[in-house]
């Protein structure tokens, strides 16, 4: 069994800050905007090496992602930076209306999402923002599960022409994807290959989902893990070749299981292949104070969690 | 001194196409379209500096932004005619398979339109991104936006208000079309907001004040003060003073007209008020 080794913890949002500061060299049409939380998203560098292109708007997320869109014209390449909650559901008209239909060339790039934001609560701990993204036509929807993989996506987008919702988070996490991967929009990549079950995860639970499969593999269990970073457009092939095989699967995501991977997973495979599926994410609910480790577990949302639902799944094959 | 003479022949045959429009389809919004064909007509016509040819990015030309997205009519009308796209495809608003969708919107590629406005408010952000863009291109040329009066009750205008001062974007000039009427009624009834005047003098804005809003004299006049103002440090805000549903006596001094098409008595006495200059489409 292919195992990965952790390279250090690192914060996804640094990932985010490295890839933008990169930019700021190689692009001179990228600009970046950030709504009061230059720190939290580490976008510190890029304003120092380049204060002309970049805006600090102020505690003002609407007309954040209005500017943006009028900076695409003039053949700008915005990136905009804050917390998930405020980059989606504080602002989804303005992103509705002046980005997405309007097809402006934005990256609305959000940190701190998710449950793992940790103590600040619920508040500002949004579960349904991949759900609020995904609905919008023609809306790329990105979450990536470690500082590299947030780098190369970083760099990615803004090669790729068209709205994208890049979405990292607050802790400390394994870093264990390598440094100089090429990220392709809308691929999965399958990181162990199994034939008992599938698990597919995205975020931060992908490490928890290869932490899984090796308990699992002890148990005799061969699981497949694919990190899927990019929910919209989803892999369809990679998900239905792999249950081809193995003939169950687990989704594994740090958000509610309305709206996120789990459900563009089932429609997949209710469309092409019915398939015993198991969700690993927030039951309909909101989140609440505490340490990251503390609301994992709570909330069901490790290697723990998605060793029991591979339990479960295997007995509905 | 421009024509004149054509601008206001202009207007009126602007003043038959919003009618006309409207009516096909019986819906759309005639009352502020009526009172801003003036502004429009003098907007492309004598104000604005474009380029022949459309291109989003909009380099080297003063570029326009319409917040209040709802007097879509006005908009087709005059950037019909001002060349954009054919006077016959005035035929097709609203219809299915349009181009010209009840609300602007660049999604079925109408030249002329560089975002999708109607969710009202998110104009003016738009219009400082468009203007800080071309700071950052060298680009001398201006940005124009219009947002209606009752239009700024919604809460994002005044985040754009007060970054646009605070960051000096001194070559946007943001015009209001002060009509006082909403959907409701009278702007004072439903949500008095004062003087505007003084709160973007408040936030940092040169102001300039139109009071014939539907006298192209006057309009040129101001906006060419407005211009004049520009380059300074500070951004720049017309209040231009209009009638809604100008030109035809039945819709104008009213919020009646607001979102509501003639019926084809109705059409007849406005076109009869208002006589074919330049051409139906």
């Amino acid at each position: 069994m292919k195992t990965y080794e952790n390279q250090g913890n690192k914060d996804t949002r640094s990932g985010f800050g490295a890839g933008l500061t990169e930019l700021g060299k190689t692009n001179e049409n990228v600009v970046a905007l950030c709504a009061d939380l230059i720190g939290s998203l580490k976008m510190d560098d890029f304003k120092n090496n380049h204060p002309e292109r970049f805006f600090q708007i102020g505690i003002a997320e609407a007309n954040m992602i209005g500017i943006a869109a009028g900076l695409t014209i003039g053949g700008k390449i915005p990136f905009t930076g804050t917390f998930a909650n405020f980059s989606t559901g504080r602002v989804y008209d303005q992103i509705r209306q002046s980005v997405v239909y309007s097809g402006k060339n934005v990256k609305i790039c959000a940190s701190h999402a998710g449950i793992t934001l940790g103590e600040d609560g619920a508040t500002h701990q949004i579960l349904e923002d991949i759900g609020l993204m995904k609905m919008l036509p023609g809306m790329t929807v990105i979450n990536t599960c470690d500082y590299n993989q947030t780098k190369a996506a970083t760099l990615a987008i803004a090669e790729h022409n068209g709205p994208v919702y890049l979405r990292f988070g607050r802790p400390k996490v394994a870093n264990f994807t390598n440094e100089d991967q090429t990220f392709e929009i809308g691929k999965a990549v399958t990181l162990t290959e199994g034939t008992d079950v599938t698990i597919v995860a995205t975020g931060h639970l992908v490490w928890e989902a290869l932490k899984a499969s090796k308990v699992l593999h002890e148990k005799g269990i061969s699981a497949e893990v694919i990190n899927i970073h990019t929910i919209k457009p989803l892999d369809d092939k990679a998900i239905l070749d792999s249950v081809r095989k193995t003939g169950c699967i687990v989704t594994a995501e740090e958000h509610n299981y309305l709206g996120g991977l789990g459900e563009s997973v089932s429609r997949v495979l209710a469309k092409h292949l019915p398939t015993p599926q198991e969700y690993v994410a927030t039951n309909d609910t909101f989140g609440e104070s505490g340490t990251p480790a503390q609301l994992m577990e709570k909330y069901g949302l490790n290697s723990n969690a998605i060793i029991k639902a591979t339990e479960n799944v295997l007995k509905r094959k | 001194m421009p024509d004149t003479k054509h601008l206001k022949d202009l207007t009126t045959q602007v003043r038959r196409d919003i009618l006309r429009m409207v009516h096909k389809v019986n819906s759309g919004h005639p009352g502020g379209s009526l009172g801003c064909a003036e502004f429009f007509v003098s907007l492309y016509n004598e104000i604005m500096d474009t380029n022949a040819t459309f291109n989003m990015d909009g380099r080297d030309e003063d570029i326009f932004f319409l917040s209040n997205g709802h007097i879509s009519p006005v908009y087709y009308s005059v950037l019909a005619r001002s060349g954009y796209f054919s006077i016959d495809e005035l035929n097709t608003f609203r219809l299915l398979d349009s181009r010209l969708q009840g609300h602007p919107t660049t999604h079925e590629g109408l030249p002329g339109i560089r975002i999708a406005s109607g969710s009202l408010g998110q104009g003016m952000s738009v219009a400082l991104g468009a203007a800080q863009a071309k700071k950052l291109n060298g680009d001398n040329h201006l940005v124009y936006s219009l947002h209606g009066d009752g239009e700024l009750q919604e809460g994002q205008n005044w985040e754009a208000i007060m970054y646009a001062s605070a960051k000096k974007v001194d070559n946007l000039i943001s015009t209001i079309d002060l009509n006082g009427k909403q959907i409701d009624g009278a702007t004072d009834d439903v949500l008095p907001m004062g003087s505007i005047k003084n709160k973007f003098e408040a936030f940092g804005w040169s102001v300039v004040e139109i009071e014939e809003g539907n006298n192209i004299d006057a309009i040129l006049e101001g906006m060419a003060d407005a211009k004049s103002k520009t380059g300074k440090r500070k951004p720049v805000c017309v209040l231009l003073k209009t009638v809604m549903g100008n030109g035809i006596d039945f819709m104008m001094h009213t919020h009646a007209w607001h979102g509501k098409a003639p019926n084809d008595e109705q059409l007849a006495i406005g076109l009869a008020q208002n006589p074919e200059t330049l051409g139906d489409y």
